[in-house]
């Protein structure tokens, strides 16, 4: 599609758009419908837009391989490591309660925001690599 | 009423989505379909789900598929829509039957006693919403009652996702963690 102008421009106008959505509905899993699953899928698809209306070589300029392969380990590794700051604070694993992070109710939704974010980070990363590895290149 | 007429846009599709020979369309069927099922989580206040069914069913589900398609062939193989056309053009049940292989004639049979099986199963569940419904005296109670005392989080939804089954989502997440990685070793091309 890289003759087609009009694609293009919409697109560039909607993909800060569709970014800034995801990340709200990531950061408010906690008080609206959403989290950091939904909002990981979003994300990627601002990127697959991209792709789409850019091209497979063009996506890989913004995003390069070696980046979404380690945003999809960061993500689960966020989620982990979370559960295991929750072991070394005394409490069991992923017993945000235990957090030192003043009262037990903050820690508990400061951590639950934590995991949110990894899943998002995680569920972007693989949609984006899934779509970059599936679909045909122009060169083959 | 509403919901009568989703529930008909839903078999619509489902027909169409089998019945149609290119997997373009189908794949856009499908993506249709997932929309409308939205539709009818909304309706039953499930918000959460509808959303994961608009975002994933709907939206990147179909375009991982149609990425996959423009690496293979966009026409099914086999005889299935020959089969419909000429059935249509039979004019006794008798001779219509008759047409039809015997495999496809026993997975008929099959279909039609599964769905059976299920819709009797419908019979003894609860009113939708019912409060004393044996899913809604316990656990759904006490979550309703407790999760923001305990977890500081106002979405119950959330809260039983990452707190509560917390381990769960954690190996949801290393399940699309795992997707990744096979995608990438299995597919990935050497520059």
């Amino acid at each position: 599609m890289k003759e087609h102008i009009v694609i293009r421009t919409i697109s560039r106008m909607l993909i800060p758009f569709i970014q800034l959505f995801a990340l709200y509905v990531i950061a408010h899993g906690e008080i609206s419908p959403g989290g950091g699953f939904q909002g990981g899928v979003i994300l990627s698809s601002s990127i697959i837009l991209y792709v789409i209306a850019f091209g497979i070589h063009e996506g890989r300029k913004r995003i390069s391989e070696k980046m979404s392969d380690l945003l999809n380990s960061t993500g689960a590794l966020i989620y982990a490591g979370i559960g295991v700051l929750c072991l070394l604070a005394g409490g069991a694993y992923l017993e945000y309660a235990k957090l030192p992070l003043g009262s037990e109710k903050i820690a508990s939704s400061l951590g639950i925001y934590g995991i949110e974010i990894g899943v998002g980070i995680t569920v972007a990363a693989v949609m984006i690599t899934i779509f970059f590895e599936t679909a045909r290149h122009e060169d083959d | 009423m509403i919901d009568l007429i989703l529930l008909f846009f839903l078999v619509v599709c489902a027909l169409a989505a089998v019945s149609m020979r290119d997997l373009l369309n189908t794949t856009l069927i499908l993506g249709a379909y997932s929309l409308i099922m939205a539709l009818v989580w909304t309706r039953l206040n499930a918000v959460d789900v509808a959303f994961t069914e608009a975002s994933v069913g709907a939206g990147i589900t179909t375009v991982l598929i149609i990425a996959a398609l423009s690496r293979t062939k966009r026409e099914e193989e086999g005889q299935g829509s020959e089969l419909w056309s000429k059935l249509l053009k039979t004019k006794s049940l008798k001779s219509a039957i008759q047409q039809i292989p015997f495999l496809r004639l026993l997975s008929l049979f099959a279909v039609l006693i599964t769905g059976a099986v299920l819709i009797y199963g419908t019979i003894d569940m609860p009113a939708f919403g019912d409060p004393d419904a044996p899913a809604n005296i316990h656990l759904a109670r006490r979550f309703i009652e407790k999760s923001h005392e305990e977890t500081g989080v106002v979405n119950f939804v959330t809260a039983i996702l990452a707190s509560y089954r917390g381990y769960d989502t954690l190996g949801e997440t290393i399940v699309i963690f795992t997707a990744g990685i096979s995608v990438i070793l299995l597919l990935r091309r050497k520059t």
